[in-house]
């Protein structure tokens, strides 16, 4: 099953395409990095997989084939929005009753156990609470209606280096414990490398790499060696990144099967932080278009 | 009755139902960061001698990073047959990672017959490696520093020449035997292939 999936998604906000071409299938139980830069489409690919958005064409389904935004698909997804959104004014308890009253699933005593862990004062109002604890209890309010996907837009991006850690370990220990898929946002690549095992990276809301990370790292290779020979080389090949230093040129290469070593060059594995920089920087790179793009775009940079 | 097997400050859920879900972190206390904790009997039965770390700055692989730190801790004993390996949603916990990392580097290791899973019970470590008493490794040790490494620094070897000579013979010594190996399973043990390594 494909928690979620999506065919030909577009979103038109006036004149712009926050989102166009969007054709994806994530399967079940995987933790999914969606990255990409400010603006790239992250939140609003998110928000129509919620049924915050409408898509202007193509179509989104959810947990197999449930409509975004139908209750069926609602039931079993949670999504917390990237600024926690909580009632500032009520206490931390009549949160809890609130999100208890407004769902059709709620596990009270997962919540009220978990807030006590926390250690979060249930008494004091929301808004009073540090940045942490309000993004623990938006969590909490998620986590506590079970879902079978859950989704968050950049939860850790106001959080210190202690509360990223509790929360990403919570979310994991529930992906562990009850096989949560999970898809979270983020722009900072580093973060996501211990946590997720699946990279969604999205450009000027086009998608530039989907897929299982480790199939992602092994169809790239980095390619250093003459920088006379850089031509000849990388004509047979797909560039998707050409460094040049004094005599020496270095080469991101994007392949289906194993390439041979060119004679007189070194190979090595790209990091995956090196390698969702070079596809950020250069935003016309559209892996899922095929090699051919790609090659063709690398091409014209090297003959430069 | 989970409170009193708890952990506090760290954070964890509680199953549905009231039953104690995840203490987690309990088996291997402060964390990097400092956990206040008490550790009921109940944990204590659960826990693993094992404490896993990741340095994100080595380029190995997470899943790697386990493998080895299991490989090293039966090596030098502090895991032995019977120990118990942490628990994935443990791991999981403590380190804040992907629980499809651990589960393979758990598979990796039942694969290479380390460690079993008791189904219900948690992973255990099968097999002990064969251990060298200390008598022999002192002995062998003293052969190494008054012979070899003697000469080799008398011959003018540094540091840096020495470990990389012992490296690329030990590989020449293994391949060897390797391939002795094969040559006699085919039928074609002979004298000649023995003098190949010595």
């Amino acid at each position: 099953m494909n928690v979620l999936e999506t065919f030909g998604l577009g979103v038109r906000y006036g004149q712009t395409w926050a989102v166009s071409d969007c054709t994806l299938a994530i399967p079940e139980g995987r933790i999914v990095a969606l990255a990409g830069s400010n603006g790239a489409g992250k939140t609003t690919l998110l928000h129509c997989a919620v049924g915050l958005t409408e898509a202007t064409c193509g179509t989104v389904g959810l947990l197999g084939d449930l409509p975004a935004g139908s209750l069926d698909a609602l039931e079993r997804i949670a999504f917390v929005a990237q600024d926690a959104p909580l009632y500032r004014h009520l206490s931390v308890n009549e949160m809890v009753e609130v999100a208890a009253n407004l769902n059709r699933r709620f596990d009270r005593p997962f919540a009220s156990a978990r807030l006590r862990a926390l250690d979060i004062p249930v008494k004091r109002r929301v808004g009073k609470l540090s940045g942490g604890q309000q993004a623990q209890l938006a969590l909490t309010l998620a986590l506590a209606r079970h879902p079978h996907l859950l989704m968050l837009d950049e939860p850790l991006a106001r959080l210190d280096p202690v509360a990223r850690h509790d929360v990403m370990a919570l979310v994991m220990t529930m992906a562990a414990e009850e096989g949560v898929s999970v898809v979270f946002s983020s722009h900072v690549v580093s973060e996501l490398e211990r946590v997720a095992d699946y990279l969604v990276l999205m450009a000027q809301g086009r998608l530039q790499l989907v897929g299982p990370i480790e199939d992602i790292l092994a169809e790239h290779t980095v390619l250093n060696g003459p920088a006379d020979e850089a031509e000849r080389v990388g004509e047979h090949l797909c560039v998707v990144h050409a460094e040049k230093a004094a005599r020496r040129v270095q080469l991101l290469v994007r392949h289906d099967r194993p390439i041979e070593t060119p004679i007189g060059w070194e190979v090595d594995a790209p990091s995956l932080d090196e390698l969702v920089l070079a596809y950020l920087r250069d935003p016309s790179l559209v892996g899922r278009s095929g090699p051919v793009a790609v090659a063709a775009t690398a091409a014209g940079e090297l003959a430069q | 009755m989970c409170r009193s097997a708890g952990v506090i400050k760290g954070s964890y859920p509680r199953a549905v139902g009231g039953a104690p879900l995840v203490d987690a972190l309990a088996f291997c206390g402060p964390w990097r960061y400092s956990f206040t904790m008490t550790i009921g009997k109940r944990d204590d039965e659960a826990r693993s001698p094992l404490i896993f770390r990741l340095d994100p700055r080595s380029g190995v692989p997470t899943y790697l990073q386990l493998v080895h730190q299991v490989e090293h801790a039966i090596r030098l004993g502090y895991l032995v047959q019977g120990d118990r390996l942490p628990r994935l949603k443990d791991v999981v916990a403590s380190l804040s990672i992907n629980p499809n990392t651990v589960q393979k580097a758990y598979r990796h290791l039942e694969q290479e017959g380390l460690i079993g899973g008791r189904p219900g019970q948690g992973t255990f470590v099968l097999a002990s490696p064969e251990t060298v008493d200390l008598a022999t490794l002192n002995a062998l040790r003293k052969r190494l520093v008054d012979g070899w490494l003697r000469d080799a620094t008398a011959a003018g070897l540094d540091d840096d020449g020495i470990a990389a000579l012992f490296q690329s013979a030990l590989r020449d010594f293994r391949e060897g035997r390797k391939s002795r190996a094969a040559s006699s399973r085919d039928g074609r043990a002979s004298g000649r292939s023995a003098g190949g390594v010595a």
